[in-house]
Parts: C-alpha cells; structure tokens; sequence
C-alpha cells in the first residue's frame, strides 16, 4: 500500500491541496451527494423521525448486543450457515484462510467490505498463495492502483477519469487515452464477469444481521455482491458485531435511510437478504470483534457503534472534501473514521480527531444520530490527557490553560498578541501553525474589547445619582 | 476460553445500560394511486414499465421486439411459448449468456420503486443478476406504498434468499458519472399487470 505512515492528517493534506483545481472538484464532487441527499431525504416528511427511531433501535443494539449475538447465532445455525468468531484481523483472516484451504480454493472474488480492508485480508491471502479480486468497481480500480478506499460508498471519489483510464490502459489493456466512463465500466465489466463465472469462492461485507431471523443483508449498486455469490460454491460473509438489528421489521427503517444518507438514491438498487445456503453450497459467516467490545466500554464513544456506513458524515465534512480520504490513514476515513480509529490505535491516530472544525455537519446529517463532533472534541481530551497529542499542540494547550486561567495574564498577553500581529506577523504565520498556511491574519486594532467596549459604553450608574 | 467466549463475556461485561426497543412507528402512507408512484420513481431510476392487461399483453410487447437476438428465458409457466422455461436443476453459471430473462415479483414498493422477488420466483437466484436485460412481471394491486408496508406484507417469509431489486445495475464510481449496466443487468423492465377494478 502507498500509505505513508510517518506523515500526519495535516502534512498529508497539504500534499492533497497543493493542486488547487483538483481539491475544488473533490470539494465541489461531494458536496454535490450532499445536496443530493438533501433533495431525497426532504420527500421524506417523517425524516426526523426515522432518524429518532433508527437511533433509539441502535441504541438498543449496543446495550442488548450479547443477547442479540446468541439469537443471531443460534437463528444462522438454524439456516444452515457455519458460524465463526475472530477477535482480531489475524484471527479473522486465518478463518477465511482455512475455509478456503479445506476446499482446494485459490482464487475468490469480493464484494465491498471495509471490515476486510481493515483486516488487511487481501495482503495475508495473497501471501499465502490465494488470489483475491475486489469486484466493486471503485474499489476494483483502488486495488489495481495498490491504494486503500479513499471513501467507504464511493472508493476512488479522488481519482480523475483519466488516471483511472491509464491504471485500465496499464492492467486491462485498453486503448491509451481512454477516459470515458461508460467505455471504462463496460472493459471492467466483461473482465470481471469472466471472475464471477470461473471463481469458486465468493465474500461479501454484511450491511444488516437480523437477529430473529438470522439472515443478513448487503446493498449494493452494481450487482457485484450477488454475482459472486450466487454463482458461488463457497460464500463467506464478514460482519462486525454492531452490524446487528433485532427485527427483520428495522430493515424498514434503515433501508429507506441508508442510500438516501449515501448517495440520495431512494433505494440501492439490490438490497439481498441471504438466510439459507442454495442446494450445493456452503455458507460461511465470521463475527468479528476487533476492537468493537472494548469501544463498547467507552462511555464517552460507544454510540460510533450505532452507526450504518453511509458515508454522509464525509460527504458533507469541509476538512474532508479538501483533505481527501487517503490523508486520514484509516479505512474508514472522514469524521466518523476519526471516532472509530483512536479505539483502534490512539497514539497512531492521534492526530485524526484534530481534523475536524467541529462544525457539527457530520451530527446533523447522520442517519441515526451519532454526536460525531462531540465524540471528536472528547477524543482530544483523552489524546491529550494519554499525552498523545503533539509537542507543539501540548505547548500550545498548556500556555493556553495558563493564559485564560488569570484575567491579568489574559489583559497581558492580549496586548502584546496584538502589537504582534501589528509588527511581526510572521510570530503566528510560521510552520509551526497550519491554521495559516492557506490563511493571512486581519489587521489587527490597537484597543482590547474590553477597553474599546469602555470607551463607547460609558457607565452610566453613577450619573444616574 | 475460546474467542468466542471471549467475545461474548467482554460483550457482556461492557455494554451499556439497556435501553428499550421502540415500536416501529406507522407513519401516514403519502396520497395517490401507488402504481403511479411506483412508475413515476422506477423510471427516475432507469428503468421500464410497462401497464398491461394480462400476460398476453406482455407477449405482444416481447414479440414486438423480436429483433432482439439471444438467449430469451423465463420462469412463467404462460410464456413458454416464446421463451425457454427456467430449470431448477441446471448448473447456474450455464445461464451466463442470457440476453433475457422474464420473472414474476411479489409485489413492488412505491416509494422507492424495489421490487421483491425470492427465490422461489427466481428458480435459479443468479438469474435476476446474470441476465443481460431483465423483465419483472408484478401486480398491480399488489404494490405497497412504503417500504415499511413492504416489510410487514414479507412478514418471516419462507425463502432461502429473497432480494429488493429496483433498477438496472449501475455505477457511478468514475467520476460520480452515472453509468447503467455495472455487473448485473444492462436495463430493466416493469410489466404491471392492471387490475380490473379499473
């Protein structure tokens, strides 16, 4: 993978702005799903309300999730799916590795899962001599270019047409030059149905695990994931342990929200419930924790588990549309990324929290109700309280604390801030503070607030004797 | 302990407080004839339909576009006439070159124009995907307004796989640019079957 682990969110995404055009059509390309979302979710007069009731049933779910596993489990058992459960990515990727060994399989197809991006299930098969080939297009083209998703709906949202057609001129041996979508889907679609046809193995991500019923759903678009598994001898499905719903009537809920949150589709096109292997076929399913059961515990992050993958926190976040999903290091990138991965790794990911303007867009477009940007000025607190935040952040933060701590020091360093940035601006506007690199400083006044604030409100209780 | 011991006791060890599981609320049904919302919201999709009276209407349509080369297949007792009867018992990938496939749906859902087919309908379950172009033939009165009448209609439901299906495939992965035919089929119809009542 091209990550470049040393780099932060913020030297990353100075990379990603550096071309000022491109940056604006990401900026403008996902602002344009939001709006669209906009449009599907006002022909929904009851939209607040859904967001009500999804929210309280996912509360539910993560309050209720041993009882409901068991139920799952003992329903999926019922229905003739092998059951497994990984604590880990290591633990998870050997499962799939010895169903696959058992049968002699060398080569399986994917449909989208961010759960096995997360793994890293690709790289351990492949090292272990098993082909896989991810067949969403998106994330097609990503694994051709040896990139992770840059987005979890719309995996190469940050690559122009035509490097996608040089990427399909250099693996599929189309014509140079060729850019046009429909041209470059339809050279992707013969290729990968030539997959389908001949891989013995199919694995798809989970989007819903209904508990009463122990069947499971994936959504998608393309048609990808039912290709694969139908024509399938093996299917495996991948799931962490939040993906669960109680009653098979939740679907309702949650499938008119999903695709309008992601892309302001009514529907996806296919929404597959899988609950019984077809005659001749084995059906496999791997519960996965992986961190899940210890953010569980975290009081402050748990409701990060209510959440449905929409992406609509990204599409609408302004860091994330002008710093690209790849700055954030993470599978899942963009606000609810920047939550999920401080459980994950908090001294690696220290810095994703920070990439964030708290403005609160992510909290009011999320489907079921996640307080994205609180969660995400409460991951500062325990970065700093853990003493993961950077040098210059704690130097900052505690001169800070010092400063507003005493009104005498405050008038102080008021004054002289002020004759600072009058007289030598470039005090504040040097390298150790990213707010400027793309900013300038106003001018600044003379007067504090306080002293321009008694100079034009004069009191007027003593005259009034 | 084995990992899923594991799990389930730190599952249990770290989830919160119960809260309860809400009703799911019924919401007012928006006005109008479902069948013109279903139609009105299928074709934004992409996709076909077609009001006919009976299954002779849809073999007039089909014969219309005899034009069409390729494999015709179906899973409609009705048609066999013009187009090969699915089978149960072959082999699903010996149905990769399938130009056309013509299924019933149980019933289509107006406001977001999915239709739902379980596999009993679908004979072989890759058909409705493996297919070229793809026909569902649904009745009219059968339509539900929301998705939520949809589920209640489904109820457990016997199935071993059952899916929404509400368009053609499509993608919009290269530059957000909308692209019909992704790995499924190419386009799809809708034939309504009208009912009598008028």
């Amino acid at each position: 993978m091209k990550n470049e682990l040393q780099k932060d969110h913020a030297e990353l995404a100075k990379e990603f702005i550096k071309d000022e055009n491109r940056v604006d059509w990401h900026d403008g390309a996902l602002w344009f799903i939001r709006e669209k979302r906009d449009k599907a979710i006002k022909r929904i007069p009851e939209w607040e309300e859904l967001r009500d009731l999804a929210s309280a049933i996912k509360d539910n779910v993560v309050s209720n999730l041993h009882g409901y596993l068991l139920e799952f489990e003992a329903n999926l058992i019922k229905n003739g799916v092998k059951v497994y459960w990984a604590e880990n990515a290591e633990e998870h990727n050997n499962i799939i590795y010895s169903i696959l060994k058992k049968k002699g399989i060398t080569e399986m197809v994917k449909s989208k899962s961010m759960l096995t991006e997360e793994c890293g299930l690709n790289e351990f098969l492949q090292d272990n001599g098993i082909d896989v080939i991810n067949s969403d297009l998106g994330e097609y083209i990503q694994q051709i270019d040896n990139e992770p998703p840059s987005h979890i709906v719309l995996p190469c949202i940050h690559k122009r047409k035509e490097e996608i057609g040089e990427l399909f001129h250099e693996h599929l041996g189309t014509e140079k030059g060729l850019s046009d979508p429909t041209q470059l889907t339809r050279v992707a679609r013969n290729h990968l149905r030539d997959m389908f046809l001949k891989r013995r193995a199919a694995l798809t991500g989970v989007n819903f695990a209904v508990a009463e019923t122990g069947e499971y759903v994936v959504c998608t678009n393309e048609g990808n994931a039912d290709m694969g598994a139908h024509l399938s001898e093996v299917l495996i499905a991948s799931m962490g342990l939040e993906k669960i719903v109680p009653r098979k009537k939740d679907l309702g809920v949650f499938l008119r929200m999903l695709a309008r949150s992601a892309t302001g589709q009514p529907i996806t096109i296919y929404s597959s419930h899988f609950k019984k292997p077809r005659d001749g076929q084995e059906m496999h399913l791997v519960l996965v924790d992986a961190g899940r059961t210890r953010q569980l515990g975290r009081k402050d992050f748990v409701a990060s588990l209510k959440c449905i993958k929409c992406g609509s926190c990204m599409n609408t976040c302004p860091v994330y549309r002008k710093s690209g999903g790849l700055s954030y290091q993470n599978t899942i990138s963009g606000p609810i990324g920047a939550i999920l991965a401080p459980n994950i790794d908090m001294k690696k990911h220290a810095d994703l929290p920070y990439a964030s303007t708290l403005c609160g867009s992510c909290t009011n477009v999320c489907p079921v109700k996640i307080d994205i940007h609180g969660q995400l000025y409460k991951w500062r607190q325990e970065i700093v309280q853990k003493g993961y935040a950077t040098n210059t952040k704690m130097m900052g933060m505690q001169a800070m604390a010092k400063t507003l701590s005493s009104p005498s020091s405050y008038e102080i360093i008021g004054k002289a801030g002020r004759w600072i940035l009058r007289n030598l601006p470039i005090a504040f506007n040097n390298n150790f503070n990213a707010w400027f690199r793309q900013r300038e400083m106003p001018k600044s006044k003379k007067d504090s607030f306080s002293s321009w604030y008694q100079k034009t409100h004069p009191q007027k209780n003593n005259n009034n004797e | 302990m084995n990992s899923r011991e594991k799990i389930l006791e730190a599952v249990l060890k770290n989830q919160p407080q119960s809260t309860a599981l809400p009703a799911v609320t019924t919401f007012p049904v928006p006005e109008g004839r479902p069948v013109d919302r279903f139609s009105e919201v299928f074709m934004e999709i992409g996709g076909f339909v077609y009001l006919v009276n009976g299954i002779d209407g849809i073999r007039e349509m089909l014969n219309m576009q005899s034009e069409k080369k390729g494999r015709m297949v179906t899973t409609i007792l009705e048609l066999q006439d013009i187009a090969e009867l699915v089978s149960s018992e072959h082999d699903p990938h010996s149905y990769s070159d399938v130009e056309l496939a013509i299924i019933k749906g149980h019933f289509g859902v107006a406001e977001n124009g999915a239709i739902w087919i379980t596999d009993e309908l679908m004979v072989q379950r890759a058909l409705p995907y493996i297919c070229q172009h793809l026909a569902v033939v649904i009745e009219e009165e059968t339509i539900q307004k929301t998705l939520h009448e949809a589920y209640e209609k489904i109820g457990e439901g016997s199935y071993g796989f059952g899916g929404f299906i509400s368009g053609p495939s499509k993608t919009a992965d290269i530059e957000q640019a909308l692209v019909l035919g992704a790995h499924g089929p190419l386009s799809m119809t809708v034939f309504i079957l009208q009912s009598n009542k008028g």
